[in-house]
């Protein structure tokens, strides 16, 4: 229990672990014990609460890597029935740090693609801890010119620290799988809504993010380089992650107050892994309603406005 | 992506040391030591002329040697970086740019002009090392789309010429999808089916080598370039081994299938005219340099 708290969460942490020892006592009365229970579980409501109003850029950072937090696949049990996943590049490999697959979301037949890590140890490795290569984002293409044939709107889910960077993946061109997924997106001519679940990693997760619908849960994170790697470069001390995180504003609300995404979904008090269900019914509502809006346009006015929205991105002035 | 501007700093000091004589008239190859008199490696577009090494060039100059005499104009200079996050570090953003502005003479990180490469008219982007890595931020991204604009409201070809360590990391996420703005930009320009040539210099790494460099209807490279999305210097960290020779330069890049073909700088302008020749169905035009 303990190993699910982050550092900052130490108090709430104590509290929770009073409330688990007074679990295996029995008390004659039962009186006396209940009083203790609610007045403990008021008062770990009270701290967390406290706690989260008033977290830093690097805490939420924290929390978006948080080794409980929800995955693709917890959220596609959840969202989605009829799910079949599709696997493979039909060139090289399958990629098992990107999924993707059919299923029904609310009545409607869908494509899904999205990162995905690991629980354990083992997982993570087959995982390759988020990281996609090349092949991975050939299979997203992939399936998104499967979506593109048979009409399916796209959803993907972002949760990566980057593209993996190895030998392997160099070879077999890791820079043009991430640019043709790009330039794929730009026109594809169906629906797409992404939404960062966690880690939003740099050029590995713009790869399969650009989108109509630009969505982030509250504690996750968007950045065009990790913190860490922000700060050996600029301060040359990893360590300095921390300032680095809160320099490059990285956390949902900022990107939302820049227009650079267009909503924040608000997340379970404690973080979406304190609350799966929640954090999923959150989730289906905003995509139904994207969807809805994104479904009653047609074709060539949703691929223009979204060529419209790609080309506004950047801050810059003219003499 | 550009955490692996990690190896830019490394490869300036390197650079540095190896140029030791840097203003006089004789100049250090940095690759086989030869002492070159440097009105000579200039005539010879600064490839070392006893072991073809290709020293990096400035953006203004590698756009001279480009196009023939007196047909280039300067496009889309008008635009310029603002500091939309505010960023510090130990340096303001804003004051970080004004240096490079000093020590370069331009006003960002890439150059965009048309003109005319053996009587063909082209518009060309090339990037600027020196200024903060060649690093693409919403000003690179914004300028390099309104070249492609001007492309397709004018009907010519575009050549680009990069030179970059990736995403500028003080516009944030502003920068990231500038690599979402280019790759639009790009499928754009493919739908006109205009030519878009990709020339990658070394280096070109990071955001830029992950959207607009590696989206060319023809990649060429010019020789020994580094060209990766990751660093050398991060893959080493994390596959924890040495990197074999020659990996991510462009000789390997053309044995793994990722570019066209490696073109001596010296024989670009030919090239890439005769290529874009074929894809206008012309034949060739006025081959002097007028």
């Amino acid at each position: 229990m303990d190993s699910t708290f982050l550092e900052f969460e130490k108090p709430i942490a104590e509290i929770e672990a009073k409330l688990e020892e007074l679990q295996y006592i029995t008390d004659e009365s039962g009186e006396g014990l209940s009083l203790e229970i609610a007045r403990l579980k008021s008062k770990s409501q009270a701290i967390t609460k406290n706690i989260y109003n008033s977290l830093s850029d690097w805490q939420i950072a924290q929390i978006a890597r948080h080794p409980m937090r929800p995955y693709s696949l917890d959220y596609i049990e959840l969202l989605f029935t009829d799910f079949s996943e599709l696997h493979g590049d039909r060139m090289y490999a399958d990629d098992f740090a990107i999924i993707g697959g059919v299923g029904r979301f609310e009545g409607r037949s869908i494509m899904f693609i999205g990162h995905q890590k690991g629980r354990d140890t083992k997982e993570r490795v087959r995982r390759n801890y988020g990281m996609p290569k090349p092949e991975g984002y050939r299979k997203a293409q992939r399936l998104m010119r499967l979506a593109e044939k048979f009409n399916l709107p796209v959803i993907t889910f972002i949760d990566t620290p980057g593209a993996y960077p190895g030998l392997g993946a160099e070879e077999r061109g890791q820079s043009e799988a991430i640019a043709s997924s790009l330039f794929k997106m730009s026109k594809l001519t169906v629906p797409i809504i992404s939404i960062v679940i966690g880690e939003g990693g740099s050029g590995g997760a713009l790869a399969i993010g650009v989108a109509d619908k630009l969505l982030m849960l509250q504690y996750s994170i968007y950045s065009v380089i990790s913190p860490e790697g922000c700060a050996s470069i600029l301060w040359k001390n990893a360590e300095l992650a921390e300032k680095a995180a809160e320099a490059m504003q990285i956390t949902a609300k900022s990107l939302k107050e820049y227009g650079l995404i267009d909503a924040v979904l608000q997340e379970p008090l404690g973080g979406a892994h304190r609350s799966l269900e929640e954090m999923a019914d959150s989730i289906r509502s905003s995509m139904v309603k994207s969807l809805d809006e994104l479904l009653a346009v047609d074709k060539n006015t949703l691929v223009s406005n979204r060529q419209a929205r790609i080309a506004d991105y950047g801050e810059y002035k003219k003499n | 992506m550009s955490w692996f501007e990690k190896l830019i700093p490394s490869r300036i000091s390197t650079f540095k040391k190896k140029g030791a004589v840097p203003e006089g008239v004789w100049i250090k190859c940095p690759k086989c030591d030869a002492q070159l008199y440097r009105a000579e490696l200039e005539r010879n577009l600064k490839v070392c002329p006893k072991c073809n090494y290709h020293m990096r060039v400035s953006a203004r100059n590698r756009l001279d040697y480009f196009f023939d005499e007196g047909t280039s104009v300067e496009l889309v200079n008008d635009i310029e970086s603002i500091d939309p996050l505010k960023f510090k570090d130990t340096k303001n953003y804003r004051d970080r740019i004004s240096q490079a502005k000093k020590k370069t003479g331009e006003k960002e990180a890439l150059l965009v002009m048309n003109g005319k490469v053996f009587g063909v008219p082209v518009v060309v982007c090339a990037f600027e090392f020196q200024f903060m890595g060649g690093s693409m931020g919403s000003v690179v991204g914004e300028r390099f789309c309104q070249a492609i604009s001007y492309c397709i409201e004018h009907k010519l070809p575009l050549v680009s010429f990069t030179c970059s360590g990736g995403a500028r990391m003080q516009e944030g996420l502003f920068s990231l999808f500038q690599m979402a703005k280019t790759a639009a930009s790009i499928a754009t320009l493919d739908e006109n089916k205009l030519p878009y040539i990709s020339v990658l210099t070394d280096p070109t790494t990071g955001g830029v080598s992950a959207s607009l460099a590696m989206l060319g209807d023809i990649n060429v490279a010019e020789p020994q370039a580094l060209i990766g999305f990751a660093g050398p210097r991060v893959i080493e960290q994390t596959v924890r081994q040495k990197l074999p020779e020659g990996f991510q330069r462009s000789e390997f890049l053309l044995e793994h299938g990722a570019i066209d073909m490696i073109v001596d700088r010296r024989e670009m302008r030919e090239k890439l005219s005769s290529l874009i020749l074929h894809f206008q169905k012309k034949s060739k035009l006025n081959h002097s340099y007028e």
